[in-house]
């Protein structure tokens, strides 16, 4: 323990809540009592409900929960298998290379996500790759936002995976694709559901790529929610907040549940 | 299988760390590369398993150029030093891992895993997983692994150094015994411990800095060392600077009678005898000198004795009156037990 007097820590731990519950915990409570309220116009909300929740669950929010979570879903897989597999490629690479692909990957993240979003558009709005207007296009942008996130915390990994293993793989006379599937890719599971875990839940909150791309079928929850707020159905609006802030900490528990399965050590 | 190094030479970014290796392991021989950190050793071994390309000479197994051909395709069984059991495996399948990447048939590879971990004494903790293994049971989880594939070549590098003192000898007296059931196969043995090349090897190649210094059995070289490097590096050694007489070797005022192997009288020389040779009062070529420390070591008194400026160990069998500290006494050693080194020749830059 860093800090050893009781009335010391007793202070840190002051400190820490009273930085922590403004800035963390109080705003997400403030959604979570606005989605039960119909008025809130003291200190605490009135008019108590659970309406806002009635329709966050059914119809056209149902439909945008869905749209969202196959959005998510297939993003992240998708950001998943191309950043492991650039991941793995780059790991052979020298160290110059390594670096143009590192930065490559990274540009995504360093180029505001309006013109990641503006530039898929812009790209798939003519044939032969007319994608304008479907789902797909939603999709493709969510992926190239994500995958930089997978690329790094899967090549982090692989720098740190001990080169013995593998070679102890070859020495036994295994071909490299067999130590890729049955050593390599087992040995990064941990951080390959690190790394899904962390896409899915910035593809589930992706607005402003998503703005400018979302076909009327394929409305994401997060376009919903700033839509409610947009036109001042803020109690609306935060019940569809809570069910999208609870739908990713629940797929995140459970791909956290795989991860603590996979971690050998 | 027979191992050969030709002229065997690898550089990392123009460093050499190992210069033009000469050395073959004959079919079943026990060969250890013995040699401080940074000798080459390890270098040599991984250049036979393939991990290392050499810049220039050939690696043949067999007969048979291996230079050019990846490490899967060798037919070695290997075990490193920190045995790099794959943690997400059970020890069976740990074991029947180079099976399966051979496409062994299912049932061979049930009665051979069997085998190995019977061999290696392991059977009863083939469910376990590697990490609920103490450091000597992965030790021998690891060889049981490397031996599953039946390999005729096995490399072992440094295979006991993570284990303590007392395990490593039981562990050392294993590979001695799993040797004489595989007599076949040719062991690469590399250790930086002088104990264990001595206790296992049939021939130990003495290794510093990235150049082979000798090569022969462990009693040759323990008795007749080349050099002054593998007389320190191969057991203890008292090396004295001497000069070399008609009769045999001059230490100051001492005459030694000494074989001078055709040395010419005045060249200067090495004389190396070991401590446990040495003996407590007067005999043939006698030395004297102070006491400077005395060691007790339960079975033996070692006495740090000063002849002429010169620090001279002496390893007795338990002393029942030992001399005192600063007292004078002295030493001898038989002829026979001694061993001149030409000066100049290694130990050099030292």
């Amino acid at each position: 323990m860093l800090v050893h007097s009781r009335g010391a820590r007793w202070a840190v731990w002051a400190v820490f809540l009273v930085l922590f519950l403004p800035l963390f915990a109080l705003p997400l409570l403030v959604v979570l009592g606005a989605s039960f309220a119909t008025h809130w116009s003291g200190v605490l909300p009135s008019g108590l409900t659970t309406g806002n929740y009635r329709a966050a669950t059914r119809g056209e929010a149902l439909q945008a929960l869905t749209t969202s979570l196959v959005t998510a879903l297939t993003a992240s897989l998708l950001a998943l298998a191309a950043g492991t597999w650039a991941a793995l490629a780059a790991a052979a690479l020298r160290k110059r290379q390594r670096r143009v692909m590192d930065a490559l990957f990274v540009l995504p993240v360093a180029v505001p996500s309006v013109v990641v979003g503006l530039s898929v558009l812009v790209a798939f709005s003519k044939p032969p790759l007319l994608l304008n207007g479907t789902s797909s296009i939603v999709i493709v942008a969510h992926t190239v936002l994500v995958t930089a996130f997978a690329h790094q915390s899967v090549s982090a990994a692989i720098v740190r995976l001990d080169p013995a293993y593998e070679q102890a793989a070859a020495s036994l006379g295994a071909r490299p694709a067999y130590v890729l599937w049955r050593v390599r890719l087992p040995l990064l599971l941990p951080s390959l559901t690190a790394a899904a875990g962390l896409c899915f839940a910035l593809s589930m909150g992706e607005l402003s790529a998503t703005m400018m791309l979302y076909p009327p079928d394929w409305t994401p929850l997060p376009v919903l929610v700033f839509a409610a707020t947009d036109r001042g159905a803020l109690f609306a609006g935060s019940a569809v907040a809570v069910v999208l802030m609870a739908t990713t900490l629940l797929v995140l528990l459970a791909v956290s549940r795989v991860r603590t399965r996979a971690s050998y050590r | 299988m027979s191992i050969r190094f030709d002229s065997v030479t690898v550089a990392y970014d123009g460093n050499v760390v190992l210069d033009s290796l000469d050395l073959t392991v004959a079919p079943g021989e026990v060969m250890a590369l013995l040699g401080p950190s940074g000798s080459g050793k390890t270098t040599a071994l991984r250049a036979v398993a393939g991990f290392v390309r050499p810049a220039s000479g050939r690696v043949l197994l067999g007969g048979r150029d291996v230079t050019d051909l990846p490490p899967h395709r060798r037919g070695i069984g290997m075990v490193v030093q920190q045995y790099a059991l794959f943690p997400h495996l059970r020890v069976e399948d740990n074991v029947a891992f180079g099976l399966r990447a051979r496409r062994t048939p299912r049932a061979e590879i049930r009665e051979r895993v069997a085998e190995a971990l019977e061999m290696t004494g392991m059977a009863a903790y083939a469910r376990r997983y590697p990490r609920e293994l103490s450091g000597g049971q992965q030790q021998r989880v690891a060889i049981a692994r490397a031996l599953a594939v039946r390999p005729a070549v096995l490399l072992l590098d440094e295979p006991l150094s993570a284990l303590d003192a007392r395990l490593r000898s039981g562990m050392l007296a294993e590979l001695a015994r799993l040797h004489r059931e595989l007599p076949d196969v040719s062991i690469l043995y590399v250790t930086h411990d002088q104990m264990e090349a001595l206790t296992l090897a049939d021939r130990i190649a003495v290794m510093d800095k990235a150049r082979l210094r000798a090569c022969g059995t462990p009693r040759e070289l323990y008795r007749a060392p080349a050099d002054e490097f593998t007389a320190s590096f191969v057991g203890n050694a008292n090396l004295l600077p001497v000069t070399v007489t008609a009769s045999g070797a001059a230490l100051g005022d001492a005459r030694l009678t000494v074989d001078t192997a055709g040395a010419a009288a005045g060249a200067r020389a090495t004389l190396c005898v070991r401590p446990h040779l040495v003996g407590l009062g007067d005999g043939p070529n006698r030395l004297t000198g102070t006491v400077r420390e005395i060691q007790w070591r339960g079975s033996t008194h070692r006495l740090h004795v000063d002849v002429a400026g010169h620090a001279v160990m002496a390893d007795l069998p338990e002393l029942r009156d030992p001399p005192a500290h600063g007292a004078e006494i002295a030493l001898h050693f038989a002829p026979e037990d001694a061993v001149l080194l030409a000066a100049g020749v290694s130990g050099d830059e030292r």
